[in-house]
């Protein structure tokens, strides 16, 4: 060994692997740290928006109810209404980081119950539709966006821009009155509405009413959905085209569809997939629109009820819950695109 | 010296509009908006509001269609046609407005996030990170909820969440332009942060943000028509309004196609042409975008 002994390679490998560890577990840190400030600040918004209702709330859930003013005074010092505005804003924050997210005026119970309750059925529903509008997406956004200007391109691009244009609930009024109405030769083969029939069977049979119930408002959210994943997944694998590698594979004589399958899909893959994740609030939207329409007893309807009521606990409660799991998961897609992306954890 | 500036302004209008004539994508969404705008302005001619009130309708209720009325009535016996062409107001001047809210303020915080480098700059891209993160419907719902639903809170409610995307837009702009020599000279000459952002900046960013603005009137009208769909808007009538109404009087089973294919394909026609529009704008300015689409 000399004097300045040269540094063997896997040596050298093994440091830049526990720098970018270090690097990727600072990275999260931060990337937390900023979604704590996030959510922080969503529960101040919360709290500042929800004090901005006009008239008083009391009088507001009295309505149609006959109440005492004795009563009417009860009922605000229960809700805490009769402190000054600071003490209602600690109240606030220390109930809520308590996950106490208060009671529900319509059906007098702790939100957190309700939530529970509903929870279930949204992430049947919402993780089904993901899962087939991303696969969809990105199998026919990585074809089309392979031969750009080829037919299939253009129908791609086309029927992507017209979902794109359709509102979702919409695109949901049409499917319940062609396959739940049924229209002209149509038989009206699928439920209208909930998630499983009244008479529901049990064991199998219950799983296949489910999903029988769950076809149109499942159809609806993918239709909405992957129209963007496609469009995405069709200008990264763009980008792809041109790159060397590509020309490289190709001089190799390897087959076209090799060299889309596997050397230019993995590498536009990866941007999609996180773009999913940060879009997520987009999909949440959906969610909110196609549970109202088809009465699915998800978290989304819960919030569209409480905002048809109003019952401004609820609201205030699902709005809480639903924008603080959308900056949880972009965050955590934030933080998987860097663990998984040399390129990015390099730079 | 501003006579030179309009001649050259004019030249690179004159341009940009031959580039954009070759597009006929871009071109159909053009006058499929004009014909839509057209025709929301001169409606007051021949009707006035009285077509959405519920007493005024003297048809047959939820009838299909007929020579008397083209495109069937609803279920107060109001006639669909009159009342598709006067909610156009509604649904249009929502669009308008709240793409123009959520440009001005993307505008101002994309510029100033771009221009004021250190803390403010800092605070401004982070509160626009927390609103392009907040699920945008949902965070539109509570507002238009808790403002109550006049056609100025819906108008707020779209364009108080949908700016962020505007202002990181802008911001990237910003930064490229600030970039540039002439900036260094200009403050050089003595330019203060008034003179920079609205005599150099904003004209260079004014092109993007004319595309930007089309895609979003798009994107606004799908949003105020769910916000109506979903009950918190009071307007009496907008696309939104009238597809509400069929799924309460449970058009989808009457089987009164006429009621739920009418005011949704005025939607998708509108914002289909706004997105061609805003496409072909895009394409046009942005050198990148061209290469690749030929």
């Amino acid at each position: 060994m000399t004097a300045t002994p040269p540094v063997s390679q896997p040596a050298v490998e093994a440091l830049e692997e526990t720098r970018a560890r270090h690097g990727l577990l600072r990275y999260a840190a931060t990337k937390a740290g900023g979604a704590l400030v996030s959510i922080a600040m969503v529960i101040v918004a919360t709290f500042f928006l929800f004090r901005l209702l006009p008239g008083d709330p009391v009088r507001a859930l009295a309505q149609g109810r006959n109440m005492t003013p004795e009563q009417l005074d009860l009922e605000r010092a229960r809700l805490g209404l009769d402190k000054s505005l600071p003490e209602q804003f600690v109240q606030f924050v220390k109930q809520t980081l308590q996950f106490d997210l208060g009671t529900s005026y319509e059906y007098k119970r702790p939100v957190l119950d309700l939530i529970g309750e509903r929870i279930g059925s949204t992430l049947l529903l919402t993780g089904t539709a993901l899962v087939m509008a991303v696969s969809l997406g990105i199998w026919q956004g990585a074809r089309a966006g392979w031969k750009p200007g080829s037919r299939f391109d253009k129908f791609s691009t086309a029927i992507s821009l017209v979902l794109w244009s359709v509102p979702t609930f919409w695109l949901g009024l049409l499917l319940l009155m062609v396959f739940a109405a049924g229209v002209g030769p149509i038989p009206g083969v699928f439920p209208t509405r909930g998630i499983s029939s009244v008479d529901a069977p049990e064991g199998f049979a219950y799983v296949l009413d489910v999903a029988q119930h769950m076809v149109l408002p499942c159809l609806t959210m993918v239709a909405v959905v992957y129209a963007q994943y496609l469009l995405v997944m069709r200008s990264s694998v763009l980008d792809e085209v041109g790159q060397d590698y590509i020309t490289t594979a190709r001089a190799k004589g390897l087959r076209d569809d090799d060299i889309r399958r596997r050397h230019a899909v993995p590498n536009a893959l990866l941007p999609t997939v996180t773009l999913v994740f940060m879009r997520i609030g987009f999909v949440v939207g959906g969610a909110v629109t196609v549970e109202a329409i088809f009465s699915w007893p998800g978290l989304g309807q819960l919030f569209y009820e409480a905002i048809r009521v109003p019952d401004f606990t609820l609201m205030q409660g699902t709005f809480l819950l639903i924008t603080a799991s959308v900056i949880v998961m972009n965050t955590l897609a934030d933080v998987v695109y860097h663990l998984l992306d040399p390129r990015v954890r390099s730079a | 010296m501003s006579n030179v500036s309009w001649i050259r302004r004019r030249r690179a209008g004159a341009r940009f509009w031959g580039k954009f004539r070759t597009r006929t994508a871009g071109m159909a969404g053009l006058v499929i908006l004009v014909l839509a705008v057209g025709l929301a302005l001169i409606a007051p001619l021949f009707i006035d509001s009285s077509v959405t009130n519920v007493v005024s309708g003297t048809s047959e209720k939820m009838a299909p269609p007929s020579l008397d009325d083209p495109l069937g009535t609803d279920e107060s016996g109001r006639s669909v046609l009159e009342m598709v062409w006067w909610g156009s107001r509604t649904s249009l001047l929502i669009g308008f407005l709240a793409a123009l809210l959520s440009m001005v303020i993307g505008t101002v915080l994309g510029i100033a996030a771009g221009h004021f480098r250190g803390w403010l700059g800092a605070i401004i891209l982070r509160i626009t990170d927390w609103f392009l993160v907040l699920p945008s419907l949902v965070t539109a719902l509570v507002l238009a909820a808790i403002l109550g639903g006049s056609t100025a809170t819906i108008i707020v409610a779209i364009g108080v969440t949908s700016w962020p995307s505007t202002a990181r837009l802008i911001r990237a702009q910003t930064l490229a332009v600030e970039a540039r020599p002439y900036i260094e000279r200009s403050l050089a000459l003595g330019a203060g942060h008034w003179h920079i952002t609205t005599r150099h900046v904003l004209p260079n960013v004014a092109p993007l943000l004319l595309a930007s603005t089309t895609l979003e009137v798009a994107s606004a009208i799908v949003t105020e028509s769910t916000l109506a769909f979903l009950g918190v808007s009071a307007n009496k009538t907008s696309w939104g309004t009238m597809l509400r109404g069929s799924y309460d009087w449970g058009a989808a089973t009457a089987g009164a196609w006429w009621y739920i294919l009418v005011p949704g394909l005025c939607i998708v026609i509108v914002v289909l042409a706004f997105t061609l529009c805003g496409r072909a704008l895009e394409t046009v300015l942005n050198p990148r975008l061209r290469t690749r689409a030929a």
